[in-house]
C-alpha cells in the first residue's frame, strides 16, 4: 500500500512549510513535495496606497531581509518618479544603496551559514540532534559561532547608518536616498575597535570560505552528490557580465552554459517569466516563457548567480570565483550543496565592496534626489541574498497603487527546492519503514541549502518547527514525528 | 550625557506596523524619555524588530536587561512581568522567533555574561496592518510603564547599593 511521508514544517528555514514525500507499497519514494500552505496577500494589501509609502511597506514582508524589499520598490519608484532603471540616481545615492544592500546580503548569508547550516558540515547530516545545532557548534567551536555573531552584527550596523533606522528604515525613497554617510558613521564602520571594522570582515569571510573548502576536501562524496541536479540558472549581471546584486539586466543560462535568456531589461521581466500556480502550494512557480513550464524553470540565489556571471568585480571574490569555476570546468555547477560555497564566495564579495565603498568619499556628498518625469509603470530587480527579488507596480493620476506584483526568491527557487527534495528523498527513504532523524535531516538540508524565507514567499508571518506524517494511499496518516 | 556605567538596558521589540505588535517599541521610546527627564546616565534603551544572535552580545555589556514585548497571551491581563532563565529550548529555530531565554543563553555560553533578565509581556489585542496601537492596548502600556518605572528607579537607588548620585549626572 502506498505511503505518504510528510515534514511539517521544516525548521531552520524562514516562514511556515511542510514535505510531504508519498511511498509506493514498496517503500519506495514514489513523489515528494514542498508545500506552503500559508498566505497573507500583500500584493493586494498595497493597492490603494500612495506610492512612496511602497518601499517602507513592503519591508513588513519579512523581518528577515526587509532590505532587500526596501530597496527593490525604491527601484520600481525610481522608474515612476522618472529616475531611471537603476543608473539615474546621483552617486552618493547608487553608493548608499549599493552600500546597504551589501549590509543586508552579508549578515543574511552569515547568520544562514554560521548559524542554520554550520552544524551539519561540522556534525554531519546524520548526527545526533542534540549536538547538531547552534548549541553543538557553540560547545565546540565557538570561535566560530563568536565570529558568525559580530559579523552579523556588522552588516546591521552598516544598515543601521544607511537605513537609518533599525526598524522600517526610509534610507531608500523615490529618486534617491533621505541622508548620506557621516564621516564619523564612516570611521566607525571602517575603521571601528576590532573586531568591528571592515577589514576584519574581510579577513574572517576568507577564514569561513577556508573552513568550508576544508570541509569539502574531507567529504567530497556528499557535498558533490547530495541533491545534484541539472538545471536553467537566473541572475542580474552588469553590462560588462560580471557579477552586479544591485542593478543590471537579466541574464539565464541553460545547463550548459548557453544563454536562454540574453541580457534584457528588466522592465521587461513579465514578457519573459510568467508563474504558474498550483492547487497544493500558495507559492507560485516560476519559468521562463520561451521554454514552457517543463523546461523553462531556473535557479536563482548564489549558486545561479555564479554560474550566470562571468566575473566577480572583487579581487579576493574573484580568486574564489575561479577555484570554484575551476572545479566544474567551466560548466554551471548543479550541486545543491555548492550553494553553501557559493554563498560563502559572496560573503567574501560583499565585505571587500562594503570595504571598497566606505573609502568611496562620494558617500558624503549632498546631492541625494533626483527627479524626472513621472509615469504610471515602474519594475525595480534586485539580487536578495536568496536569488532575484521583482518588484513591480502601476499607479493611477491620484497617484495611488494600482497594481502590485512581487517575485521574491524562495518564489523563483520553488521548482528548484521540489527537485531537491524528491532527489534526497529517493536517496535517503527508499525502501524505509521507519523514519530516521537523519532522513529527516537530510531533507531538510536539502531545501535550506537554498536559504527560504517561505515567510516573504507566501506573504506570511510565522515560525517553523518540523513535523513529518507517513500516509498511506489512502491519504491515513499512518506515522507522525515532531520536533 | 556621560554614561556612567552600563547598569540596566531596557529593550523593546515587535514590529510597529502590526499595531499592538509595536507595544514594545513604544515603550522604549516612553521609558527613553523618562530617563532623559531624570539624566539617568546608567540606563539606555534599544529596540529592534526582532530579537537574534547578536543581541546575545548586546545584552552580554549589561548589568541588568529588561526585554519588552507585545503579548497575545489570554490568561494576561494587562502586562507580566517575570524574570527570564537562560535556554537553549529553541535551538530548532526560525530566525523570525529568537526568545529572549535563548538569546541569554547565547550571551553566557559565547560572550560569559549572564546579565539579570526580565521579560515584561504587555498584552495586545489589534495585529493588523496599522501603526497605531488600539486604545486597550494604550491603557495597559501606561499601567506597564507606571509598574518598570517605578522598579527602574528602584534599581538606580538600591541596587548594588549604588549611591544616589548615579540618578544624576554633573
Amino acid at each position: 500500500m502506498p505511503k505518504k511521508i510528510t515534514i511539517e514544517p521544516v525548521t531552520r528555514v524562514e516562514g511556515h512549510g511542510k514535505v510531504t514525500i508519498k511511498l509506493d507499497d514498496d517503500g519506495n519514494v514514489r513523489e515528494s513535495r514542498l508545500h506552503i500552505v500559508e498566505f497573507r496577500g500583500f500584493e493586494r494589501f498595497v493597492q490603494g496606497r500612495p506610492y512612496w509609502e511602497a518601499p517602507v511597506l513592503v519591508q513588513r514582508l519579512c523581518g528577515i531581509c526587509p532590505v532587500s524589499h526596501h530597496l527593490a520598490a525604491a527601484k520600481a519608484l525610481d522608474v515612476i518618479v522618472g529616475a531611471g532603471t537603476g543608473d539615474g540616481l546621483t552617486a552618493v545615492g547608487d553608493k548608499m544603496r549599493r552600500l546597504m544592500h551589501f549590509g543586508q546580503f552579508f549578515q543574511s548569508h552569515v547568520l544562514h551559514f554560521f548559524h542554520l547550516s554550520s552544524p551539519d558540515f561540522l556534525f554531519g547530516i546524520d548526527a545526533d540532534p542534540a549536538i547538531r545545532n547552534i548549541i553543538g557548534v557553540i560547545d565546540h567551536h565557538k570561535d566560530l559561532a563568536v565570529q558568525g555573531v559580530m559579523m552579523r552584527k556588522f552588516g546591521q550596523e552598516v544598515i543601521f547608518h544607511t537605513a537609518g533606522k533599525k526598524i522600517h528604515g526610509t534610507g531608500a525613497i523615490p529618486g534617491g536616498i533621505n541622508k548620506n554617510l557621516s564621516i564619523a558613521e564612516r570611521d566607525l564602520l571602517l575603521n571601528g575597535a576590532d573586531p568591528m571594522n571592515a577589514d576584519k570582515m574581510v579577513e574572517w569571510s576568507v577564514a569561513a570560505l577556508e573552513f568550508f573548502k576544508s570541509y569539502h576536501r574531507n567529504n567530497k562524496t556528499l557535498v558533490d552528490t547530495f541533491a545534484d541536479y541539472p538545471s536553467n540558472h537566473l541572475s542580474l549581471v552588469n553590462k560588462d557580465g560580471g557579477m552586479d546584486i544591485y542593478n543590471g539586466v537579466l541574464r539565464a543560462v541553460d545547463t550548459n552554459g548557453k544563454r536562454i535568456l540574453d541580457d534584457v531589461d528588466c522592465q521587461d521581466y513579465d514578457k519573459y517569466i510568467e508563474e504558474e500556480v498550483k492547487n497544493w502550494s500558495y507559492m507560485k512557480f516560476p519559468y521562463l516563457k520561451h521554454l514552457g513550464k517543463e523546461k523553462g524553470w531556473y535557479r536563482v540565489g548564489p549558486l545561479a548567480r555564479l554560474n550566470v556571471v562571468d566575473f566577480i568585480p572583487t579581487p579576493l571574490a574573484q580568486k574564489e570565483f575561479e577555484e570554484f569555476k575551476a572545479y566544474t570546468y567551466g560548466k554551471p555547477n548543479g550541486m545543491s550543496l555548492h550553494y553553501h560555497w557559493a554563498r560563502l564566495i559572496e560573503v567574501l564579495y560583499a565585505a571587500e565592496e562594503m570595504r571598497n565603498l566606505l573609502k568611496d568619499p562620494d558617500l558624503q556628498n549632498e546631492d541625494l534626489v533626483v527627479t524626472g518625469e513621472k509615469t504610471n509603470r515602474g519594475v525595480g530587480v534586485i539580487e536578495a541574498p536568496r536569488g532575484t527579488l521583482f518588484h513591480h507596480y502601476e499607479i493611477d493620476n491620484d497617484d495611488k497603487i494600482t497594481l502590485a506584483n512581487l517575485i521574491v526568491s524562495t518564489t523563483n527557487n520553488n521548482t528548484p527546492m521540489n527537485k531537491a527534495v524528491n532527489l534526497t528523498a529517493k536517496s535517503f527513504m527508499n525502501g524505509q519503514k521507519v523514519i530516521t532523524e537523519g532522513m529527516m535531516n537530510a531533507v531538510e538540508v536539502a531545501i535550506r541549502a537554498y536559504d527560504p524565507c517561505l515567510s516573504c514567499a507566501t506573504h506570511a508571518l510565522g515560525q517553523m518547527p518540523l513535523e513529518m506524517k507517513l500516509v498511506n494511499a489512502n491519504g491515513d496518516v499512518i506515522d507522525s514525528k515532531t520536533k | 550625557m556621560t554614561q556612567l556605567k552600563k547598569r540596566v538596558l531596557i529593550y523593546g521589540y515587535g514590529n510597529p506596523g502590526r499595531q499592538d505588535d509595536g507595544l514594545g517599541i513604544e515603550m522604549t521610546k516612553m521609558v527613553q524619555h523618562w530617563i532623559d527627564e531624570h539624566e539617568l546616565g546608567c540606563m539606555t534603551t534599544d529596540n529592534n524588530y526582532q530579537l537574534n544572535i547578536e543581541d546575545a552580545e548586546k545584552i552580554s555589556e549589561w548589568d541588568i536587561v529588561v526585554f519588552v514585548d507585545a503579548s497575545k497571551e489570554e490568561k494576561m491581563h494587562e502586562f507580566r512581568f517575570r524574570k527570564v532563565e537562560a535556554s537553549d529550548a529553541k535551538v530548532e529555530f526560525s530566525m523570525h522567533a529568537v526568545s529572549p531565554s535563548y538569546v541569554l543563553h547565547l550571551s553566557e555560553k559565547l560572550f560569559n555574561k549572564a546579565p539579570e533578565t526580565y521579560i515584561l509581556g504587555i498584552r495586545g489585542f489589534e495585529w493588523d496592518f496599522k501603526e497605531e496601537i488600539s486604545d486597550i492596548a494604550k491603557l495597559n502600556l501606561e499601567q506597564a510603564f507606571q509598574y518598570l518605572t517605578r522598579k527602574l528607579a528602584g534599581w538606580a537607588l538600591i541596587k548594588k547599593n549604588l549611591p544616589i548620585s548615579m540618578l544624576t549626572q554633573d
